[in-house]
This record gives structure tokens, sequence and C-alpha cells, in this order.
């Protein structure tokens, strides 16, 4: 099918949520990586989810506003998510490269509306590493509607991911949590978070349609 | 609840004598200065859930030294625009605009809380900004109490989390609660326990804004004490380390300010950069800047005579 697109409002901002393929049930939400945007039409690697399969514009990429003056946090952004959670309730979640931590950090944060998370390559997985990086800090242009915005680009690509702080939101997963394997790790890139994700004795390692296929 | 008595006055408080904005990427923020236009500029941050006016005591004390005093409303506070999204590095940034709008040429800084710890921030990746820096207990070492455990630190930001995301849900019908003078100083009173009755009213009729159902705090309703997010206090301490202009740390001791960082000065000083100084007052709380202005304002202005 041709995709079909809603806007939700997340304060003044709109943002896109597309839906790539109908469906009854819990819907399949796709969370894209830094820089990106969501797909055209459906990944041929949803194919074993049944239900409808939505994919979201994270602020400032894709469909959705761009802010004034950035101020993007991966923290902020798990804010896109829960408008979708707001809206549509219960969601599986796929997350790819950037779009696989805010997965980690909303499914840890509303632990009964994320039914289960799987973890991807992608763009902005590494993030700016286990220690913030060397100080930088620069003023852009307003950047107006560019996307995807040069302040997410700036501002995602270095916000510290200390590993320990990926295991409190693994723990809060796993506490609340009435799936059995509740976070699926696929990627094979492994910055120090993720490697610390997947070593953890509650989080299963499976191929990406398998680990769908075990949430469908 | 509409009042009538709307002005407040405090002693030796005294309302900029220039005011303006600075634009951030389209945010504008607001500017206040106190001195002669000429004189060496000496710019002030504010902390977290302040606003510039609250420097109406402390930045004429130094004005009336010879410093042009720049102070700017971080976004969502005080007069500047409300933002969609707020975050330290955003801060940061807004710093850097504000001060290149403000010089070309270094200048002293001084931030107060978390001002003087976003400055650490800057001044670690553009140490030419500034030619000295004051940092009034803007120096974190523990933000995580010792005698809370894991679990209970775990529940406290599982908590946080939720509220946080249920306010930013809200954000559209998100005001700031109505009240008179009296009731919105007596409100803040509890971040401001050793501040005067008086000051707080002062400072509501210079922080708030009054309509047709009272005085409300100009302050974005979307913000809220605490936040969440990886940040940890040796990071900061890191950039200290790393500074190589005058330095001058001013910590309180007070252990019970409820806005307070609580930094010892065994904390800190291993950190210090080479030829940095590190007062430390046992009892003067957070707010060390207004509860005795004239104090710290001296201890500023000595800091500052050799590089006149």
């Amino acid at each position: 099918m041709t995709r079909s697109t809603e806007f939700l409002l997340n304060g003044s901002l709109r943002l896109a949520l597309h839906t790539l393929a109908e469906g009854e049930g819990r819907p399949l939400l796709l969370l894209h990586g830094l820089g990106e945007q969501s797909p055209m039409s459906r990944p041929a690697w949803t194919s074993a989810w049944n239900g409808p399969v939505l994919a979201l514009d994270f602020t400032g990429h894709g469909e959705s506003d761009v802010p004034v003056s950035g101020g993007y946090t991966p923290e902020g952004l798990m804010s896109d998510v829960d408008a979708v959670l707001a809206e549509r309730g219960p969601v599986t979640i796929v997350g790819r490269g950037f779009g696989a931590w805010v997965g980690l950090l909303i499914a840890g944060a509303r632990t009964s509306l994320v039914q289960g998370v799987v973890l991807f390559d992608g763009s902005g997985v590494v993030g700016g590493g286990s220690q913030p990086p060397t100080p930088y800090v620069n003023v852009l242009p307003a950047s107006g509607t560019t996307k995807p915005d040069p302040y997410a680009l700036l501002e995602l690509s270095r916000d510290p991911r200390p590993p320990d702080y990926a295991l409190d939101y693994v723990r809060f997963v796993l506490e609340d949590s009435e799936i059995e394997n509740p976070i699926v790790v696929s990627a094979r890139i492994r910055p120090e978070w993720l490697a610390a994700v997947a070593a953890d004795i509650g989080v299963i390692e499976l191929p990406l349609e398998q680990a769908i296929a075990s949430f469908a | 609840m509409a009042s009538t008595d709307q002005t407040r006055e405090f002693p030796g408080a005294k309302a900029p004598d220039r005011t303006g904005s600075i634009d951030s990427s389209g945010l504008r923020l607001a500017l206040n200065e106190w001195g002669d236009p000429e004189a060496p500029v000496l710019a002030m941050v504010h902390g977290g859930f302040d606003f510039s006016r609250t420097f109406d005591v402390f930045a004429p004390m130094i004005a009336e030294a010879g410093w042009r005093v720049v102070a700017w409303d971080a976004r969502g506070h005080g007069d500047s625009d409300h933002a969609h999204m707020y975050g330290w590095s955003a801060d940061v940034r807004d710093h850097l605009a504000a001060i290149q709008s403000i010089s070309s040429e270094p200048i002293v800084l001084l931030g107060h809380s978390k001002g003087g710890g976003q400055l650490l921030d800057l001044l670690d990746g553009r140490p030419s900004l500034a030619k000295a820096f004051v940092n009034l207990d803007g120096l974190p070492s523990q933000f995580s109490s010792p005698d809370v455990n894991d679990r209970e630190r775990r529940r406290m930001r599982r908590a946080d989390l939720a509220s946080g995301l249920d306010r930013r849900r809200r954000r559209n019908e998100l005001t700031r609660r109505p009240d008179t003078i009296k009731g919105l100083a007596e409100r803040r009173q509890p971040m401001n326990p050793r501040l005067s009755r008086e000051w707080l009213e002062y400072l509501v009729t210079v922080g708030a804004r009054h309509d047709d159902e009272g005085w409300r705090w100009k302050i974005d309703p979307v913000l809220h004490l605490g936040g969440f997010g990886p940040w940890r206090p040796g990071w900061s301490l890191d950039h200290l380390a790393a500074l190589e202009m005058p330095f001058l740390g001013v910590l309180s001791g007070v252990q019970d300010d409820p806005m307070g960082w609580k930094s010892r000065h065994s904390d800190i000083e291993p950190f210090l950069p080479p030829g940095g100084r590190l007062e430390y007052y046992d009892d003067i709380g957070h707010f060390l800047h207004i509860e005795q202005s004239q104090l710290i304002a001296d201890l500023v202005l000595e800091f500052l005579e050799p590089l006149r």
C-alpha cells in the first residue's frame, strides 16, 4: 500500500506518523535513525507482523516540524514516541540506530505501553560514547525548515550514553514487563551501551526478522 | 485575586540601566545591563529556575565599581522566549550566542549554580571567550547523595521520567498558577529558605507577570526541577581541571539548602586549574550573591582587580 500520514501534536509542533500497513491488533512502530526519515513503504523485514505497521518521523526529520533553536536530547525525543502511545495505545517498537536508543528509553519509561522493543543497527547508534565527547559548542544559523535539522545532527550525535544508564532502562523494562523477552538486540554494531544491554541476562539476541516474529 | 499592589522595593535593588535582546538561532533571549556601557564587560549567568533580575542587588554593586554588567535570561526563563525543547547543551549554546553578541574580545564570566556549571562546559570548549571566570556554587561533586542506594536512585529516576513525560503530554494545557505577590513569594520560599520574604516578594514583581487572575511566574510551565539524563558530576569537574584562565570558585557549605550542590572544599580542590582559587563559606547558603551580596561582590572585585 502507499503509506498514509497523519499528524500528531507534541506541544506546538506537528509529528508525522505514517501508516505503512493496515491491520488489526497491536501496531509495530518503526523509529528511524539519526538524520533519516520513515521508509516510504513497508520494509520486507516486517513481513512476519500481521498487525498495523507505523513509522514516526522524529522532530526535525522527515515530514515532522523543525523547532526553533534546537535543544535536542534523546530524553526529550521520548516525548515524540509518547505522543504516538497517547494516540494509539500499546505498540511494539523496532528502533534503528538512534531510534534504537530512544526505543530503549521509552520502553523503560512507558513499560505498560511498549510491549517489546527490537534494537537494530542504523545511523546514530553510537551517540557521543560512554563519556562526554570533547567539548564542541557552536551556534548555527536559524535553520528554518531545513531537514534533517542541523541541530538534531549536532546534538544527537554527541549525547553521552553510559552503559549503566542504559541498564537502568533495561531494569525498568524487565521489572514490569509481562513478556518473557521484552528486549531483543538484533544490531551487529555494539557501542558500549548496546554491548552492556545485550550482555544483560534478561535480554536476548535474534536476527531482525526473527526478533519481530517473536513479538507478533 | 487581582491586586492593585503591584510594586515592591528592596534595599539596594536596582532595575537594569538598559534592556535588549539576543538572537540564538531564532530564539530571543532577554538581556539586561547595569553600569557604564563603555566599561569592561562582566557577564552574569543565572541558575536554574532563576532569571537575570535575580542579580538586581549584586549586579549594581559590581557595576558601581566600574564594570558593564550584562545578564540574560535562559530560554524559557524570565523574559526570554519559551522553546520547544530544553537541554543543558542548548543552554550552553545560548550562552555562547549571548557572549559573542556582546563582545568579540575575552570578557569576565560569572555563573551561579547551573549557570556556573554550564560555563564550565562552555569554557572547556571555548576558552578564548573569557579573561577570567567566577563560579558561585556551581561546582557539582555529589549529585547523587551517598546514602541513596542504586535501587532508590533508579526509583527516583523512574518517577522523574514518568512525571516529565506526563508534563510534556499536557504542555499545551499547562499554565503557571496565579497568586498574589505574597502567595507567590510564599510558594518560592521552600526553594530559597534562607532568603527574606521581602526579597522574594520583590522577585515576584520582576520575575512574574500580572494578569486578571493575579501574578504568575514567567518561566515555561513545562520546565520542572530535576530533569533526567545521564549527566554526572565528574564530567563537570573534568571541565574545571581543563580551564586555563584565572579562576575563582566560591562554595556554599550549607548542607541543607535545597537548591545547593553541596560540594565540599575537599571535593573540588583536587580539580582546580593551575592558579585557581577556591573560597568556602560554611555559613552562607547556595544563593551567596543574594544572601551576602556585599561580601561576595567585594570578593569578586578583589579577585578581578589585577585584570583591570
